[in-house]
C-alpha cells in the first residue's frame, strides 16, 4: 500500500510540475489562478488552459494505457520482449498515418487520429487471427512471433511509401518520435472514451492474468476458458494501445519497460501489477515531456525521445538491483 | 528456439510400466531421431540448392540478359566469343559483387541471428530487438547526419556501433555471471534508447540527410564492390567457422544454465564466445549493407518451421538468410518497373508474409508454440 501512495505522490508532483514549468515562464500563483478563476482575457491563464492542461491529460492517458496495455500483453504472451506494439498496432498504426498522409493528403492531428486508430485495428486483428489459427489456438509463442512477422511485413510497407516520397517522410518522421505537444482539448476528446472503456476493462483482467501466468493446461484445470481470455486481453490492447498511439505517436518504450518496473515493485500478482503500471506509465511520461520542454530551451527534446533516454537507465537500475520476478 | 518441442516420447502400446527402457522404446526413438536427421538434411541441401539458383538467377537477369551457358562458361573462365568484354563488364564488375555482397551479409545476419535466439531461448531475441543493429543504426545515423560522412566512414561507424552496444549490454548485464533473462532486459533498455537517440536525430537533420539515414537503415546493397566483398569475405572467412564450431555448445545450453553447467559445459565461457562471434557477424554484415530489416529476425524462426518438430541446426538459418537476401534484392531490383527498391525495403515483405503462412499452416500445438 506504501509504494501505491509513494507513486501516486510522485504522480501528483509530476502532474504538478507539468502544469507550472513551460517554454514561457509563468508563476506559480498565476498558474493556480488559471485552474481556479479562469480568465479568458489573460494570456498567460490561456496558456496554463490551453496548452499545458490538454498535455498533462494527454500525458497521464497515454502513460496509464500504455503501462497497462504492455502488462497485459506481456502476461498474454508471457513473453518479457513483447509490448503492445508486438500485436502490430505501432506498425499499423504508422502505416496507414503514411498512407494518410501519402494518399489522402492529411495534415492535421485530428485526422491521424483516426488514421492511427483504423490501422491498429486492423493490424491486430489480423495477428490474431493468423495466430489463433489451428488447433493448437493462439498460443503465446505462435501470437508473439506473427506479430513481430506482420510489423517486419509492415514496416517495409512504410518504408517503401518513405523512400519514394520525400515530402511525407518530411512530415511522418515528427508524428514518429511520439510526442504530446500541440495535443488540444480536441484531439484529447476524440482518444478519451476509448482509453477510459480499456482502462476499466484492463484492471479487472488481472485474475485472469494470474491464471494465465501459470500456463495454459493449468489455468484451464481451473476451469478458465483461456481462448475467451486472450480475446478479452487482446481487445483491451487494441484499445488502449491503438487510442494512444493515434493520440502521441508510437511511444514504445513505455509499454515495454513498465511492467518491468511494475513487477520488481510489486511482485508477480497481476492485480497489483495492473493498477502499479496504470500509475507508473503517467509518472514516466509526464516527467519526460516536462524535461523535454526544459533542456532545450526555446526547443523541444519530444516525449518520446526523453522517455526512452530517462526510462532505459531506470530499467537498466531496477533490472540489476532486484531479484527479477519472471513472466 | 523451441525448448519444449521434441519428438513425443513413445507412448507404450502395451500396459503402461515404470523404470528402464526396453529395446523397443530404444528402436523407436532411434528411429524417429533418424527421421529427424534425414529431414533435416534434405531440408539444408533443398536450401542450398534454392540459395545456387537465385545466386544464378541474380547474375543472369537484367537489362542485359546472360544466357545460362554463357555465364557458366564465363564463371569457369571459359572463352565465349564476340559478346564477351560486354559480359564480362556486366557480370564480373556490376552483378558479381552485389550477388556475392547479398549472399554473404544473409549467411551473416541469418547465423548470427538465430545463434542470439537460441542462446536467450527466445524467438523475439534478435539482434535486433537487443539494441544490437541500433547501435550499429545510431553510430551510422550520427555520422551521416552530424558529419556528412558517407561511404566508408559510416561502415566503420556502424561496426563500432554494433560492437560498442553489445559490450555495453553485456558489461551492464554482468552481475558474477549472466543470465539471460537479464541480457535479454538490458538490451531491449539499450534498444530503446538508441532507437530514440535515433528518431531524435532524424528531426533534427536536414530532408536530404534524413532521407539517406533512412535509406542507409533500411539496408541496401547499392554500393557493393569487390573490395567491400573482399573485406567481408576474409571477415566472415574466421567468424562462419568459429560460429558453426561454438553453436554445437547451444543444444546443451539450450538446457538452461544448470543442467548445462552440470554436463560439463562452461556455460560463460561459451555464451560470451557465442555473443562475441554473433555481434562480429552482425557487425560486419551491417558495415556492408546496412542493418537490412528483420533478415536476422526472420531466418531463425522460418528455419525451424521448416524443420518441423527437429531441432533447427544454425545452418539452415544461415541458408534461409541468404535465400531471403537474395530472393529480396532479386524482387527489389526487377518486380517494380522503372523503380529500384533498396533490399531492405523487400525483405520483410518477402520473408514475414512467408512466416506468417508458416505459422497458420502449423496446425499442432507442439509446432505453434
Amino acid at each position: 500500500m506504501r509504494r501505491f501512495l509513494g507513486i501516486g505522490g510522485l504522480l501528483a508532483a509530476a502532474c504538478a510540475l507539468s502544469l507550472a514549468v513551460g517554454t514561457k515562464n509563468i508563476p506559480v500563483t498565476t498558474v493556480f489562478e488559471a485552474l481556479t478563476a479562469f480568465d479568458p482575457g489573460d494570456v498567460d491563464h490561456l496558456v496554463v488552459s490551453e496548452r499545458r492542461v490538454p498535455r498533462t491529460l494527454a500525458g497521464l492517458l497515454v502513460g496509464a494505457a500504455l503501462g497497462l496495455a504492455g502488462t497485459l500483453i506481456q502476461g498474454v504472451t508471457r513473453n518479457p520482449l513483447a509490448d503492445p506494439g508486438i500485436f502490430g498496432v505501432n506498425a499499423g498504426a504508422a502505416l496507414f498515418v503514411v498512407l494518410g498522409i501519402a494518399v489522402f493528403g492529411v495534415t492535421s492531428l485530428t485526422g491521424y487520429v483516426w488514421f492511427g486508430f483504423a490501422g491498429a485495428a486492423a493490424a491486430s486483428a489480423v495477428v490474431y487471427a493468423i495466430g489463433s489459427l489451428g488447433r493448437g489456438g493462439a498460443a503465446p509463442l505462435k501470437l508473439a512471433l506473427t506479430g513481430a512477422a506482420l510489423t517486419a511485413a509492415l514496416s517495409s510497407l512504410q518504408s517503401a511509401v518513405l523512400l519514394t516520397d520525400p515530402a511525407t517522410h518530411d512530415r511522418f518522421r515528427f508524428w514518429q518520435v511520439g510526442s504530446l505537444a500541440g495535443r488540444d482539448p480536441d484531439v484529447v476528446g476524440q482518444a478519451l472514451p476509448f482509453l477510459v472503456v480499456g482502462v476499466a476493462g484492463a484492471l479487472l483482467l488481472g485474475k485472469v492474468l494470474n491464471g494465465l501466468s501459470l500456463g495454459d493446461d493449468v489455468a484451464r484445470s481451473f476451469g478458465q476458458n483461456t481462448t475467451t481470455d486472450r480475446v478479452w486481453c487482446g481487445l483491451a490492447v487494441v484499445v488502449l494501445a491503438g487510442a494512444s498511439t493515434a493520440l502521441a505517436g508510437p511511444i514504445t518504450f513505455l509499454g515495454l519497460a513498465v511492467p518491468h518496473l511494475a513487477r520488481t515493485v510489486a511482485g508477480p500478482d497481476y492485480r497489483r501489477i495492473l493498477p502499479l503500471s496504470m500509475l507508473i506509465g503517467p509518472v514516466l511520461l509526464v516527467l519526460a515531456d516536462v524535461l523535454g520542454r526544459v533542456v532545450a530551451r526555446p526547443g523541444e527534446v519530444q516525449a518520446g525521445v526523453v522517455t526512452a533516454l530517462l526510462g532505459a537507465p531506470v530499467l537498466v537500475l531496477l533490472v540489476r538491483r532486484r531479484k527479477l520476478a519472471r513472466l | 528456439m523451441n525448448p519444449t518441442t521434441t519428438e513425443p516420447a513413445p507412448a507404450p502400446a502395451t500396459a503402461p510400466r515404470r523404470g528402464r527402457a526396453t529395446s523397443d522404446d530404444v528402436a523407436r526413438v532411434s528411429r524417429a531421431r533418424g527421421r529427424e536427421r534425414r529431414r533435416s538434411a534434405a531440408v539444408t541441401a533443398g536450401l542450398a540448392v534454392a540459395v545456387t539458383v537465385v545466386l544464378l538467377g541474380a547474375l543472369a537477369v537484367g537489362d542485359f540478359r546472360i544466357g545460362i551457358p554463357d555465364l557458366l562458361a564465363r564463371l569457369a573462365g571459359q572463352p565465349v566469343g564476340a559478346q564477351q568484354p560486354r559480359i564480362d563488364y556486366v557480370l564480373f564488375d556490376l552483378r558479381l559483387p552485389r550477388a556475392v555482397t547479398g549472399l554473404l551479409v544473409g549467411v551473416a545476419f541469418g547465423l548470427a541471428g538465430s545463434v542470439f535466439q537460441r542462446l536467450l531461448r527466445n524467438p523475439l531475441a534478435s539482434p535486433d530487438v537487443l539494441g544490437i543493429s541500433a547501435g550499429a543504426g545510431a553510430a551510422a545515423v550520427l555520422a551521416i547526419v552530424a558529419f556528412g560522412a558517407s561511404g566508408f566512414a559510416v561502415s566503420a561507424g556502424a561496426f563500432t556501433g554494433a560492437v560498442a552496444a553489445s559490450a555495453l549490454i553485456y558489461a551492464l548485464a554482468w552481475q558474477r555471471g549472466i543470465s539471460g533473462y537479464r541480457l535479454v532486459l538490458i538490451g531491449i533498455g539499450v534498444n530503446a534508447a538508441l532507437l530514440a537517440a535515433v528518431s531524435f536525430l532524424m528531426t533534427r537533420a536536414d530532408m536530404t540527410d534524413a532521407q539517406q539515414a533512412l535509406l542507409w537503415r533500411t539496408g541496401s546493397l547499392y554500393d557493393s564492390s569487390w573490395g567491400e566483398v573482399t573485406a567481408l569475405s576474409s571477415c566472415l572467412l574466421v567468424l562462419v567457422p568459429a560460429a558453426l564450431l561454438l553453436a554445437r555448445a547451444l543444444p546443451t545450453l539450450q538446457l538452461g544454465d544448470d543442467s548445462a553447467r552440470g554436463l560439463g559445459l562452461p556455460v560463460e565461457r561459451s555464451r560470451l564466445a557465442l555473443l562475441l562471434v554473433a555481434t562480429g557477424l552482425i557487425g560486419v554484415g551491417t558495415a556492408a549493407a546496412g542493418p537490412v530489416a528483420f533478415v536476422a529476425f526472420l531466418s531463425g524462426p522460418i528455419a525451424s518451421r521448416m524443420l518441423g518438430g527437429a531441432r533447427p541446426g544454425v545452418v539452415p538459418a544461415a541458408l534461409v538468410g541468404a535465400l531471403v537476401t537474395l530472393c529480396s534484392d532479386f524482387a527489389a531490383q526487377h518486380l517494380f518497373g522503372d523503380h529500384q527498391f533498396p533490399v531492405g525495403v523487400v525483405t520483410g515483405a518477402v520473408g514475414a508474409p512467408y512466416l506468417l503462412w508458416l505459422l497458420a499452416k502449423s496446425n499442432r500445438a507442439g509446432h505453434g508454440g
